[in-house]
């Protein structure tokens, strides 16, 4: 057990730059996930902390020791792969015991290693089995059997689900989670699934072209995102941004999204914002749960207005609405009974104590 | 009549008819088994011949009966060719040195094209496409400026490797070490990556890396690989013949020519014996690795 810490990393390929100096602290036993879209840097990250992939600049720590030059084996880690990365000729208890055969381990000791991790992952009457004849869902246990024998200080996940069917990788996700709190490993694992990193991680790690977009626990990044990226990449359906400006109506702040539509700001917002320019353009950013049917009885914040809708989506729980505002689409989510209908008109509400307001220059949240 | 109408209509019509796609698929299966039939001919009377020839006396063979059909059958060829020593020394001359070679041949070939496929080094691409090139001179051209090259070796070193068979040892592999190499890169290249990675993470090193998870793995590539180095090194003439002269020397397709043909005597019944004899163990090897030698040679060809 260890933790990790990465000082100013940077990876250059020629002269494309995957990785431009990043800092993260991992305490021991954490689980990290880093997640962003593909290409943003996160696998080319956690590989360089496998010690697949040599760091141009920067430091890496693990345990407090500098490992920018100790080869992957003598870092203690062990890493589960998107494809698994099976032994095709090794019968699962072969595979995970590979590692520890390597290093000459008393037979004996392997065994119980081997054993106790199938029995954790619940493989145990499939050890004398080849790769080949397991289900992927199964292929993937194996691959973290392997991992936890080791019992290393590290565990590293490169896209561990994104082979499996998406039911599989539910029920997948809730085995990393107990495996987790049963081993206590220190973990980073990569994603581009904000709802896999969402469900798993303690702490997330938003990247964006080789960037730390944000850092925080998943609902903090929700809450509370620091950027358009991490405002609009975090939740699903996405945030939705709306253009306006600020706009003072007799004495009160306002939010003017169009010509006709202008929204008095709750007193703590306006607090807030007061001291804005009020010909900024900026962003009003919304999540769809924060766009809901107009109730009866009007709560402080809450306001409403009409829109008639373009496209409905009933999901049984709640329906999602599609309607345009100033030539943008804006998602909502009603009750099914709110009488939502393609192509009807409804009378919405959005929460404004729940809105974000973004700089439209700079995506900064304010 | 009226009946008929009457069930045509009750059942669901149906186009009992095969579909224009599987009548092409027949036609074409037709013409495949034609022309594999005439290949199949073409390639089988010669080995025919040979075997109804070696069961003939000298005197038969001569005779202007019908060649397709032996009178007179006899194995006097086989128990002269088997009880003679030294058709048995081209045997055996022959056995070694393909065993030496196909495991020299492994020795090089594995380990370097687990490196150009794998460690990735400077140079890496441009060398394994001059690996492959090198297969494709011919040995036509390079037998001279190697004789004097091992006779210059002699003059120097005192060392006498003309007129050894251990000498093939030296030339048969640079036909067999870059064809293997090219086969066995290619194979190697259609391991993933990931797994090459889990075993550097599992703490194994290159060495550890090739010989417990690649070789393993790609095995019916190296079976492929062997087998060519095998037919390679046991079917080889013209090396051979010039490299080796006396008969305690040579090898069984030089051995044969040089002393079963007398001047203008040629002994029919023995060349072809010898002949048969000869070709016995490649046909037993690919009649037991058929399958290795398929699948290794499509797998380098499609992902190599």
């Amino acid at each position: 057990m260890a933790d990790v810490t990465l000082r100013k990393v940077i990876k250059r390929y020629d002269d494309v730059e995957a990785v431009r100096g990043i800092d993260l602290d991992i305490a021991d036993h954490e689980f990290v996930v880093l997640v962003g879209p593909s290409g943003c840097g996160k696998s080319t990250t956690l590989r360089m902390i496998a010690g697949l992939e040599d760091i141009t600049d920067g430091d890496i720590m693990i345990g407090g020791d500098v490992v920018n030059d100790v080869p992957p084996k003598d870092r203690d880690i062990a890493m589960v792969f998107q494809n698994y990365a099976l032994y095709p000729h090794m019968t699962v208890a072969e595979n995970m015991s590979f590692g520890l055969r390597l290093k000459h381990y008393p037979k004996a000791e392997i065994k119980t290693r081997v054993d106790e991790a199938a029995r954790m992952l619940d493989i145990v009457e499939l050890v004398d089995r080849k790769p080949k004849q397991l289900s992927g869902g199964q292929r993937q246990r194996v691959a973290m059997g392997r991992a936890i024998v080791r019992n290393p200080k590290v565990f590293l996940f490169d896209e561990p689900l994104s082979n499996l069917d998406a039911k599989l990788r539910v029920q997948m996700r809730i085995e990393i989670k107990k495996v987790h709190q049963k081993v206590r490993t220190t973990t980073v694992y990569v994603t581009h699934d904000q709802v896999e990193a969402m469900t798993l991680a303690d702490r997330v790690v938003v990247m964006n072209h080789g960037r730390i977009e944000q850092i925080g626990t998943p609902n903090d990044l929700y809450h509370n995102p620091a950027t358009r990226f991490v405002a609009g990449f975090i939740g699903s359906p996405a945030m939705n941004f709306l253009p306006c400006r600020l706009e003072d109506v007799a004495g009160q702040l306002h939010i003017r999204l169009t010509d006709r539509i202008a929204f008095p700001l709750p007193p703590a917002r306006a607090a807030r914002y007061h001291g804005l320019a009020r010909n900024e353009k900026l962003l009003l950013g919304l999540r769809p749960e924060h766009i809901t049917e107009a109730k009866v009885h009007p709560e402080p914040g809450i306001e409403p207005f009409d829109a008639v809708l373009d496209v409905t989506e009933p999901m049984g729980m709640e329906t999602l609405i599609y309607f345009t505002l100033e030539g943008a689409q804006v998602c909502g989510r009603v009750n099914p009974n709110a009488g939502a209908r393609d192509g009807g008109p409804l009378r919405l509400a959005v929460d404004l104590n729940n809105m974000h307001l973004l700089n439209e220059a700079t995506g900064a949240v304010i | 009549m009226a009946s008929t109408i009457v069930i045509d209509k009750a059942a669901p019509t149906r186009n009992v008819k095969y579909g224009s796609m599987s009548r092409d698929r027949t036609w074409a299966l037709r013409w495949s088994y034609f022309f594999l039939g005439l290949f199949a001919i073409f390639s089988l009377v010669p080995p025919l011949y040979m075997l109804i020839t070696s069961l003939k006396g000298s005197a038969e063979i001569s005779a202007a009966t019908n060649p397709w059909w032996v009178f007179h059958p006899t194995l006097s060829n086989y128990i002269e060719l088997l009880t003679s020593n030294q058709y048995l020394r081209f045997f055996l001359n022959s056995a070694m040195v393909s065993v030496f070679v196909v495991t020299i041949t492994m020795l090089i070939s594995v380990p370097a094209a687990f490196a150009l496929a794998r460690m990735r080094f400077w140079g890496s691409a441009t060398l394994a496409t001059g690996v492959f090139l090198t297969y494709l001179i011919p040995d036509s051209l390079l037998f001279i400026p190697l004789f004097k090259m091992f006779a210059v070796i002699g003059d120097w070193t005192g060392i006498q490797l003309i007129n050894r068979w251990y000498v093939l040892l030296f030339i048969y592999p640079t036909l067999t070490v870059p064809f293997c190499t090219w086969i066995m890169i290619g194979y190697f290249a259609s391991i993933p990556k990931e797994l090459d990675e889990a075993a550097i993470i599992d703490g194994a090193s290159w060495f550890q890396t090739l010989t417990r998870i690649f070789i393993p793995v790609a095995l019916p590539g190296l079976i492929a690989a062997t087998i060519f180095a095998f037919t390679q090194s046991w079917a080889q003439f013209l090396y051979p013949l010039v490299f080796t002269t006396s008969t305690d020397q040579q090898v069984l397709p030089v051995g044969i020519i040089t002393t079963l043909i007398k001047g203008d005597v040629f002994n029919w019944g023995q060349i072809m014996t010898g002949a048969l004899l000869g070709a016995a163990p490649p046909l037993i090897i690919y009649a037991f690795l058929m399958d290795y030698y398929i699948a290794g040679l499509t797998a380098g060809a499609t992902k190599g």
